[in-house]
């Protein structure tokens, strides 16, 4: 049998329901697991092991009185630093939050507390979600499991690398530009940022609020139907959450993606493309042709100005949503501090990580006096643009078929001296967060060196079940899924 | 825009984002700016008259909540407990009035 760490969520509700084992055995396999791999992976900033098995042990409590509360009833859910979880530290990896601990649950930890799931453990990421490979982080590192010396990718880098090497089932990321779908993409595993507004983003602290979704990773596409399904629902608390109405994702996997029109940007081939994840993707649409599908050659033509326009308007709303953490009412205070100016920035000097500053810097400059039109106002203009690209090309087709990232997991270090490189990683992700639509990534092969390879599935605007079943159907009839690193 | 023009000042915009920079972080930081300064340049290839600005992913209005109840309110104990400083239910901070 499977280890329990490395089942699906169906598979663990069938051995829960018929007491093959209990939720705190479930725990415990994932605590040890996470024990036994912890020290290379470096997934986690914070576990608290005494409250996942007291979480554990109300889930058996539960079940032995007949009110098991669904598909999540016991189910450790991993959980990037950057959501509120009432009680738990909360640091979003950086030192200007150094022992703050969340007074309230965001509410997609609400409602996966009240489908029954076990809250586990703070997931590593870039510093205020800042970042392509989890190396931002004041908290240390996170390894790919795939191959130690390389980067998992990021922000979500923790969130990737526990579930691809079981320290949690699932877990939950966030995506402003990528960060979700880029590090599934690099640890082998499924990542998939939603629909814009379609989950409540209340507790999770904003990076750049006009792209920030948050999100299901897991090792299979029905365990992020299933935890997508958990999350979703209006909430009159995030003002940019909208009102839709519910789908049952996981049962609309297996309705007959067939016949469905596939559309392959021309953009996302061209120079800057790793050959082997090429070659892996054109082999992944070939299957889809095979199997019925019709594919169609579509333009994205604004593609090379996604990079850009994202940076622009990301480390913008960055520069305005970060001036939060001021050392006045919470966040690190500066001892050195003479007058209430130097109280503000000593402590944001002292707190903030070089990226994080970086950006800062970058969002401020681009929305001050005098560069406004010329940069903050025209990236806008552009992003309609992009935008209006898309609703061009889904005239056409049911979904887009992309790489996931330009290249595989690079080595640690390699990129952290020269930013603009490691902006360009995101170069086939950030268009989908601009124009607000839902992405998955899902393992579709491995190169030479044994690094897994992501194929980007891109939606209409509330097209998750399609883009769902879509993937779901090449999982099914592949055996990534099923792949697991040596570690 | 001329090419002195794009150069960031650094210490100006540091004072702005109230930032302390160290002065390798600013030698560092105007370097790698000013190159992806150049970078954004991209953007001057497309023709944008007459195009409207997109803020938003979907076209929502303004959004009220229904007449203004007060919910739940965090005890000022927890709030208190997150200042790195208070006293008698306030947040000390350094003098702000001269």
């Amino acid at each position: 049998m499977t280890d329990l760490f490395y089942s699906d969520i169906s598979t663990l509700n069938k051995g829960l329901d018929s007491k093959s084992f209990s939720a705190v055995e479930l725990m415990q396999s994932v605590i040890d697991r996470t024990d036994a791999v912890e020290a290379k992976i470096n997934a986690f900033v914070d576990r608290d092991i005494e409250d996942a098995l007291k979480q554990a042990r109300a889930s058996d409590e539960r079940r032995a009185r007949g009110e098991n509360l669904g598909a999540f009833d016991g189910i450790p859910v991993g959980i990037k630093d950057i959501l509120a979880v009432k009680d738990q530290s909360l640091r979003c990896a950086s030192k200007v939050l150094e022992g703050y601990r969340s007074p309230y649950d965001a509410t997609c930890i609400t409602k996966l507390r009240n489908a029954g799931a076990v809250i586990w453990g703070r997931l590593n990421m870039d510093e205020f979600a800042m970042g392509s490979s989890t190396e931002n982080s004041a908290y240390g590192v996170t390894a790919n499991p795939w191959n130690l010396e390389c980067i998992p990718g990021g922000s979500s880098g923790g969130s990737a690398a526990a579930v691809s090497a079981g320290e949690a089932i699932v877990s939950l990321g966030t995506d402003t530009g990528g960060s979700i779908r880029q590090p599934a993409a690099l640890c082998g595993v499924v990542g998939m940022k939603p629909t814009y507004g379609l989950i409540s983003r209340y507790g999770l602290v904003a990076f750049a609020s006009s792209l920030d979704q948050v999100g299901p990773l897991s090792r299979s596409v029905k365990d992020s139907a299933l935890l997508l399904e958990a999350i979703t629902g209006h909430d009159p608390l995030d003002s940019t959450s909208l009102n839709q109405a519910k789908v049952d994702y996981s049962s609309a996997l297996d309705a007959t993606a067939k016949k469905k029109t596939l559309g392959v940007p021309k953009e996302f081939f061209q120079e800057g493309i790793d050959p082997e994840i090429k070659e892996a993707i054109e082999k992944a649409i070939d299957w889809y042709r095979s199997e019925g599908y019709a594919i169609e050659e579509i333009s994205l033509p604004h593609s090379e100005l996604c990079v850009p326009v994202y940076y622009i308007i990301a480390t913008a709303e960055a520069s305005s949503n970060l001036a939060r953490f001021d050392g006045v009412r919470y966040s690190h205070r500066s001892k050195d501090a003479e007058n209430i100016l130097e109280l503000f920035s000593k402590s944001r000097g002292e707190g903030f990580g070089e990226e994080v500053k970086r950006r800062i810097i970058l969002g401020t400059y681009v929305l001050s006096s005098g560069y406004y039109d010329a940069y903050y106002l025209r990236a806008q203009k552009v992003r309609s643009l992009i935008r209006q690209d898309f609703e061009q090309a889904f005239t056409k087709v049911d979904a887009i078929i992309t790489p996931t990232t330009p290249t595989p997991a690079f080595k640690r270090g390699e990129k952290s001296d020269d930013p603009l490189a490691m902006y360009l990683n995101d170069i086939y992700t950030i268009s989908v967060n601009l124009a607000g639509l839902p992405a998955l990534s899902l393992p579709v092969g491995m190169t030479q060196n044994n690094l897994p390879i992501g194929m980007q599935v891109i939606g209409k605007a509330f097209g998750e079940a399609d883009i769902l079943s879509i993937a779901h159907d090449f999982e099914i009839n592949h055996g990534y899924k099923d792949m697991r690193p040596q570690i | 825009m001329s090419e002195s023009d794009k150069k960031i000042d650094i210490d100006y915009v540091a004072q702005l984002a109230r930032l302390e920079l160290s002065d390798n972080d600013k030698e560092k930081l105007s370097g790698q700016l000013n190159d992806i300064l150049v970078y954004f340049e991209k953007l001057n290839s497309v023709d944008v008259d007459g195009i409207e600005p997109m803020a938003h992913a979907h076209k929502v209005d303004n959004v009220w909540r229904e007449g203004d109840e007060l919910g739940p309110v965090f005890p000022k104990e927890v709030l208190k407990a997150m200042a790195p400083e208070s006293r008698d239910d306030q947040v000390v901070v350094p003098k702000v009035v001269e």
